[in-house]
């Protein structure tokens, strides 16, 4: 990836996770809701879907690595 | 501090020169790192609520009669544990022959119930929330769910709680 091009992706895949961070608060929320009035239909669907936001944010935080390994000077 | 301090520090310095600024630094990755984190105790939430739907137990009702009941004036309330003790209910005689019974946990933040026969309502205290004597749904304030409802059964002059159902249900 060309240099000038790696902060904006950076900054983009940070505002991703927190965007991720959002949706999976809010779903934590909901099934925790749903599971106390009684739904517990509910529960695998909001973990399933946890996981693969965790998933996906756990993919973000490579990708961060990889692009900030890669713009440090190598004596760093 | 002495002077003599001082120049120990300073010699210090020189011989392992850092910099401070460098050192509360955090860089993308530690701060995406905390990020992941933070969504693995999300996902651990979820884990936890499907492990606790899957693996709670149903809670079992038993008959049990409720006490006072028949002494209840019309427009009266009373107290009762049910299905376990430190699980109040709270029975309202809405009529001679009719009887509501809730828990008497607000579905917001657990506080007690009450209920006001002059507006005819059930009313939590804390943060003005109320339901309908009814059947339990929520009339105003943050409370998100009805009150759970106990089911009644009339057997002859006793006055029996058989069960519970869960908010939604009510």
């Amino acid at each position: 990836m060309p240099h000038d091009r790696r902060l904006p992706a950076l900054n983009g895949a940070l505002g991703l996770i927190v965007l991720i961070l959002v949706v999976q608060m809010w779903l934590l929320t909901a099934s925790l809701e749903s599971y106390l009035a009684g739904h517990h239909g509910a529960a695998l669907t909001g973990a399933v879907i946890s996981a693969l936001l965790f998933s996906a944010c756990g993919g973000l935080y490579l990708f961060v690595g990889r692009i900030d390994r890669k713009s440090r000077p190598a004596a760093r | 501090m002495s002077a003599n301090d001082s120049d120990r520090r300073a010699a210090w310095r020189e011989e392992f020169p850092i910099r401070e600024g460098d050192e509360r630094y955090v860089t993308r990755r530690q701060f995406a790192g905390f990020l992941v984190l933070t969504s693995l105790a999300m996902f651990v939430g979820n884990v936890w609520i499907l492990a606790k739907s899957w693996l709670g137990k149903a809670p079992r009702f038993v008959g049990m009669t409720i006490p006072g009941a028949a002494d209840l004036p019309v427009g009266g309330s009373t107290v009762f544990d049910y299905p376990e003790s430190g699980e109040p209910c709270l029975l309202i005689r809405r009529s001679q022959d009719e009887f509501v019974a809730f828990s008497q946990k607000c579905t917001h933040l657990s506080c007690a119930v009450t209920y006001s026969k002059e507006k005819d309502r059930i009313e939590c205290p804390c943060h003005v929330g109320y339901f309908s004597p009814r059947d339990g749904r929520v009339l105003q304030g943050p409370p998100p769910r009805p009150l759970p409802r106990v089911i009644l059964e009339q057997r002859g002059d006793e006055l029996v709680a058989v069960g519970m159902t869960t908010g939604s249900e009510s």
